[in-house]
């Protein structure tokens, strides 16, 4: 348990990061083409394999596991 | 006649697979509602993502890329794609484990008990199903305006949006969520594969990416940069949009289906790159359609991709570009529909008909007879409402997200109350009307013209009232703490 409370506030950290660069101000105006593509669509691709990556560590090492436990069922409705 | 014969078989597909469901069909409410809480992590991730795929994912992403060119993919996939997943992780598994333990069939049942007011479940009701109503019109016109398109005019739109009703309407009302959630696997890989079919074979047709990507530089340069074409304000601000996510009914519902808090992993890490795939080939598709087709203007935009694929690749690639568009349409649509149906029966039927007590045949054959009532009301409306509607569906996005703080203060925040949750309800609803009637006229509306979408500044607004609102009423007894964090109520 203490391993993944390790690293759930570096990955909530990494998250926030994202969105701060998702904001690539320095490619305003860059059309410069990479593999034919735009400069600003190719990072924006690179930034969705980013995103895909730091969720993909988020589930693996930071998962709520303790919601499969509480499901238990109290037949409310 | 080629079009015409694939997209007849596309839809006798879908409707076998819809029919065929019901032979697992348990019998019981749950099952017909929620699939019986059993979907596994590959199914729950082809499901979700199809119920949030509309049209616009298909024929939208190609008209806007279109006009404003490459930072399209930046503004509503990318922020996509880190956006609602980050929900998913943050809100889906637990709104699934209360669903599990308190046996909640719709969002207004978690609501309505989370803060114990029928009067804040059914303003919530009202106000879900007020947004829901101009997609599932925009679904049904959706189609119709397709079907007219890649026949060149033969079939009119009526025909279309009828089609579209009767297929849903059968596997819907036969299936249940079951059938819905099968029908959107092969839907959203029809989808998934489209996508890339279209983009490998026009872009071959045009001599290749870089010759193609070469000639718009030389003619239209401003649509490879983000430029004057989006402000930054708006690219920051457009983030708020896809919390929307949260509070969608149809995938509050969705969520409920889940087998285990763990199978919403899957969805959660591979979400992105589904979005990036999904959207790549519509915008890069639509900038090239700028070297190809440079006099479309705005009014044809939306039809570029059928425009293009008549170009470069008419006969079977447009008769799968239509099948893509349904897959699109209906994958939501039915997801839609079924929802309208289960908060119907659940929340205004059973709640107030029969005092939560209802038998379970019944609750399946009044979920039915919504359903088909649902979908006789969108035809009927769809044929005499005009095209406005389709901006109305814009500004719902708007008002779902800004309803966001709802569901995380339910979840997350203990000492939130009715009265905060009923405050920030109502905010969203003012500021959303007077938002709506302000921005009507501009197709590209922000707050003054800086690029701040109003969905932030109703989202800031609904979160201080929340807070506020909480902040200034009793704090929730100790029973309703214990019933919705007993974790926390056990560890104290």
């Amino acid at each position: 348990m203490k391993e993944r409370n390790a690293w759930k506030w570096p990955l909530y950290a990494a998250l926030s990061v994202l969105y701060l660069l998702h904001n690539d101000l320095w490619l305003w105006y860059d059309a410069t083409l990479v593999f034919g593509l735009p400069v600003g669509l190719v990072y924006h691709v690179g930034f969705a394999v980013a995103t895909g990556v730091v969720l993909t560590l988020l589930v693996l090492k930071a998962w709520p596991d303790h919601l499969d436990h509480e499901a238990g069922g109290e037949g409310g409705h | 006649m080629t079009t015409l014969a694939i997209i007849v078989a596309y839809l006798v597909i879908v409707l076998a697979i819809g029919l065929f469901s019901h032979r697992f069909f348990k019998g019981t409410s749950e099952d017909f509602f929620v699939a019986a809480r059993t979907l596994g992590p590959f199914i729950l991730l082809v499901s979700l993502f199809g119920a949030n795929m509309t049209a616009f994912t298909v024929l939208g992403s190609a008209g806007e890329a279109y006009m404003e060119g490459i930072g399209v993919f930046a503004l509503m996939a990318s922020s996509s794609g880190l956006v609602i997943p980050t929900v998913f992780y943050f809100v889906g598994p637990r709104v699934w484990a209360l669903g599990k333990r308190r046996g909640y069939l719709t969002p207004v049942q978690f609501f309505r008990e989370r803060w114990g007011s029928d009067g804040l479940g059914l303003l919530l009701f009202v106000v879900q199903i007020a947004l829901l109503v101009p997609y599932l019109l925009i679904g049904v016109m959706g189609g119709g305006s397709t079907l007219t398109q890649v026949t060149g005019g033969e079939v009119p739109g009526w025909v279309g949006g009828l089609v579209i009703c009767v297929v849903v309407l059968a596997y819907v009302t036969y299936g249940g969520m079951r059938g819905t959630v099968w029908v959107n696997v092969f839907q959203t890989a029809v989808l998934l594969a489209l996508g890339f079919i279209a983009f490998w074979v026009i872009v071959n047709k045009l001599g290749g990416l870089e010759a193609a990507m070469g000639r718009v530089a030389a003619t239209h340069p401003d649509l490879l940069i983000r430029g004057e074409h989006i402000e930054p304000w708006k690219l920051l601000t457009y983030t708020c949009i896809p919390l929307s996510v949260g509070m969608f009914p149809h995938m509050f519902i969705h969520w409920l289906t889940a087998r285990s808090a763990a199978s919403f992993k899957p969805t959660i890490a591979f979400y992105p790159v589904c979005i990036a795939i999904v959207w790549i080939p519509g915008v890069v598709l639509g900038v090239l359609a700028r070297a190809d087709l440079p006099d479309l203007g705005a009014a044809g935009a939306n039809s570029v991709l059928v425009k293009m694929i008549d170009l470069h690749a008419p006969g079977v690639l447009a008769g799968l570009l239509a099948a893509g568009v349904f897959a699109a349409i209906m994958s939501s649509f039915d997801s839609q529909v079924h929802a309208a149906g289960t908060m119907f029966t659940q929340d205004i039927v059973r709640h107030y008909g029969f005092h939560d007590r209802m038998s379970e045949s019944r609750q399946i054959m009044v979920g039915r007879i919504f359903t088909v009532a649902i979908l006789i009301f969108t035809y009927l409306l769809s044929l005499v409402v005009d095209r406005s509607i389709f901006k109305l569906g814009v500004w719902c996005f708007t008002g779902f997200a800004a309803l966001f703080p709802v569901v995380v203060a339910a979840i997350f925040w203990k000492r939130s109350t009715k009265w905060g949750a009923l405050a920030s309800t109502l905010t969203v609803a003012v500021l959303w009307i007077y938002f709506v009637s302000h921005g009507w006229k501009s197709a590209d509306y922000t707050l003054g013209g800086t690029g701040i979408m109003p969905v932030a500044a109703i989202l800031l607004a609904s979160t201080a009232a929340m807070i506020i609102g909480s902040l200034l009423t009793r704090p929730p007894g100790a029973e309703t703490l214990e019933k919705f964090f007993p974790a926390e109520a056990g560890r104290a």
